[in-house]
């Protein structure tokens, strides 16, 4: 079983970052002092130390431009650090490139699919990168053509394929030759409910046999149902660790109540701090307050009362169940999908 | 190094390629082809152009077929794998240092232009005979000259298709490959540009002219041609120059 380390990576791009990294990125932009021309830098990474035990499912959260993607890039040999180590199992990422490789399956953000092969040619292929002979590679073909329900479209070319088929044959292909660790950007995005149910499935499946798998996704719910442990990210920084269990139950209170007031005032601000199950109350600017507290809709009708006899306006609110988007929410004040 | 891996990619390649063999044998050879017949059959027939210029034609389009091909072969589906389809990820992630999958679309080039090279002789000759005198006194020569030119091309695949943003294919073709051929004396020997000195010094930058004056010293000696250790020299130069800049935009391209 192997596991996943990294010590402090740093990723500053200096154009735009290419599509190894997933193409994103969000965290402020600076400019070069030293050359003539000033490039901007775009700082992906910001010290991120990471340690994932060996067959734990582990999940990367954070809104695009977090750096997840660049984090993924820089575990699987695509993007090089600008300084910092990571580690899978014993290779030194950088420096052990090809050991890495063989260690690694790799799910990209978007299709990468080979479009001058059929379905069953990109797993042959595949298996013959990996040095997989003729026999082992037809099996292990057959099997994750029926597995991913590819089988009746197997010797197509996957030109024709939806979106969906494409994401279930670029997983097919990253498990192709068994590897240890399994990464996979954002594995659920533009898939239908029900082939996300048999991708968790699947991937819960090949956990079992003792894989390490790192996930990103910005959907709660899928880091909720996979896995083990997360990580929260936001501008290229670890927020926030822990198992979704104990995330969630970091956050104050667990529900959160978004309100939008026309303007609201200290003594509006000191009463909603006052009632019965709130822990916290910010202020988001003039008109906006988020409320932290035990119950949800039940204090609805007491926030009214109270902005009434302020004689301020409630023009909005918007009640979250405790989620980690609620986490989120309370560490950089921002929603995941803001 | 992986030779497995190294292999099964030139065993997709190969398929690829004959996936598209018709698609592949019509871009590469129709527009030559017809080249070969109006000015081999039609212009000498007629009495424009002297009998000769048969013989003199043929290694030059043998050069834009390889050429071509090679450059097409490699630079094309790089320039569309790197930055609109992103197919060549799976081939990054293979069990091999990066650069082997860089030398590997270099040989797989190398192959199809050979292979252009040598169905474009019987196909020319069938075209313009009687008349070609075509004399290869030292067969070992022409094959190391016509792997030079292969690998030329396939290099320059490397470098063009590394470099090229998808959007300027047209300006590749119209701005490189076409002034190649052009001043490249594929149509005519290098010796005819005496008259203009400059130019002709000009164009031994140009490695196609190394190319076909490779190809008509070793297939039609008896035409003035360039000397065939300059000939080589410069080949071997220009392919060194050309592999090391690929190798290099490939691993820009790859990593980030």
């Amino acid at each position: 079983m192997v596991g996943i380390r990294t010590r402090d990576l740093r990723k500053v791009y200096t154009s735009a970052p290419p599509f190894a990294a997933g193409g994103g990125f969000g965290a402020p932009t600076k400019f070069g002092k030293r050359s003539k021309q000033p490039k901007p830098e775009i700082v992906a990474l910001d010290g991120l130390t990471l340690e994932i035990s060996p067959g734990e499912v582990f999940g990367l959260l954070g809104p695009n431009g977090a750096g997840k993607s660049t984090t993924v890039g820089i575990l699987t040999t695509r993007v090089r650090p600008t300084a910092g180590q990571a580690w899978i199992g014993e290779h030194d990422v950088w420096k052990e490139q090809v050991s890495v490789k063989r260690l690694i399956g790799v799910v990209a953000q978007r299709p990468n699919l080979d479009f001058s092969l059929t379905a069953r040619e990109i797993l042959l292929f595949h298996g013959a990168y990996f040095g997989l002979d003729s026999q082992q590679r037809a099996k292990r073909a057959d099997d994750l053509l029926e597995r991913f329900k590819l089988r009746d479209r197997a010797d197509q070319m996957v030109r024709g394929f939806s979106g969906g088929m494409m994401q279930r044959l670029s997983i097919a292909r990253a498990m192709m030759h068994d590897p240890q660790v399994l990464f996979l950007d954002e594995p659920s995005a533009g898939l239908d409910p029900q082939t996300r149910l048999l991708l968790w499935e699947i991937i819960r499946e090949y956990n079992q046999g003792g894989k390490t798998i790192l996930l990103t996704t910005h959907n709660m719910e899928e880091a909720d149902a996979l896995c083990h442990r997360l990580v929260i990210i936001d501008h290229g920084r670890s927020i926030a660790l822990g198992t979704p269990g104990e995330l969630k139950s970091s956050v104050p209170g667990g529900f959160v109540l978004r309100l939008r007031f026309a303007q609201h005032s200290t003594a509006l601000l000191e009463g909603l701090r006052s009632l019965a199950g709130v822990r916290e109350v910010r202020v988001n600017d003039q008109s906006g307050a988020d409320l932290y507290a035990d119950r949800g809709g039940s204090l609805i009708r007491e926030i009214v009362t109270l902005a009434s006899a302020a004689s301020v306006d409630l023009n909005d609110v918007h009640i979250s169940e405790p989620s980690l988007e609620n986490l989120f929410l309370h560490h950089t004040g921002r929603s995941l999908r803001e | 190094m992986n030779w497995k891996c190294f292999l099964a990619m030139l065993a997709r390649d190969a398929q690829v390629a004959r996936r598209n063999f018709f698609a592949l044998l019509l871009q590469t050879f129709l527009q030559p082809l017809m080249f070969v017949f109006i000015f081999g059959r039609v212009m000498v027939g007629s009495g424009y152009m002297p009998p000769s210029y048969k013989s003199l034609l043929l290694p030059g389009i043998m050069a834009i077929c390889m050429v071509g091909t090679g450059i097409w072969a490699v630079a094309m589906p790089l320039i569309a794998e790197f930055q609109f389809t992103r197919e060549i990820e799976d081939r990054l992630l293979a069990p091999m240092e990066i650069s082997w999958l860089a030398v590997e679309k270099v040989v797989a080039g190398t192959l199809q232009s050979l292979a252009a090279g040598f169905m474009v002789i019987p196909a020319a000759w069938l075209l313009l005979r009687p008349g070609v005198d075509l004399n290869v006194p030292h067969p070992l020569l022409f094959a190391v000259v016509a792997v030079l030119v292969a690998l030329f091309s396939a290099t320059g695949g490397l470098a063009l298709g590394c470099s090229m943003q998808q959007t300027h294919i047209g300006l590749m073709f119209s701005l490189i490959v076409a002034p190649m051929i052009f001043f490249g004396c594929t149509y005519y020997p290098w010796s005819a540009l005496e008259k203009f000195p400059i130019l002709q010094r000009a164009v031994l930058v140009n490695p196609l002219v190394y190319a076909s004056e490779g190809l008509r010293g070793t297939m039609v000696p008896q035409f003035p041609h360039l000397p065939l250790l300059a000939v080589v020299v410069g080949l071997v130069f220009f392919n060194a120059l050309l592999l090391a800049t690929g190798l290099r935009s490939f691993h820009g391209k790859s990593v980030s």
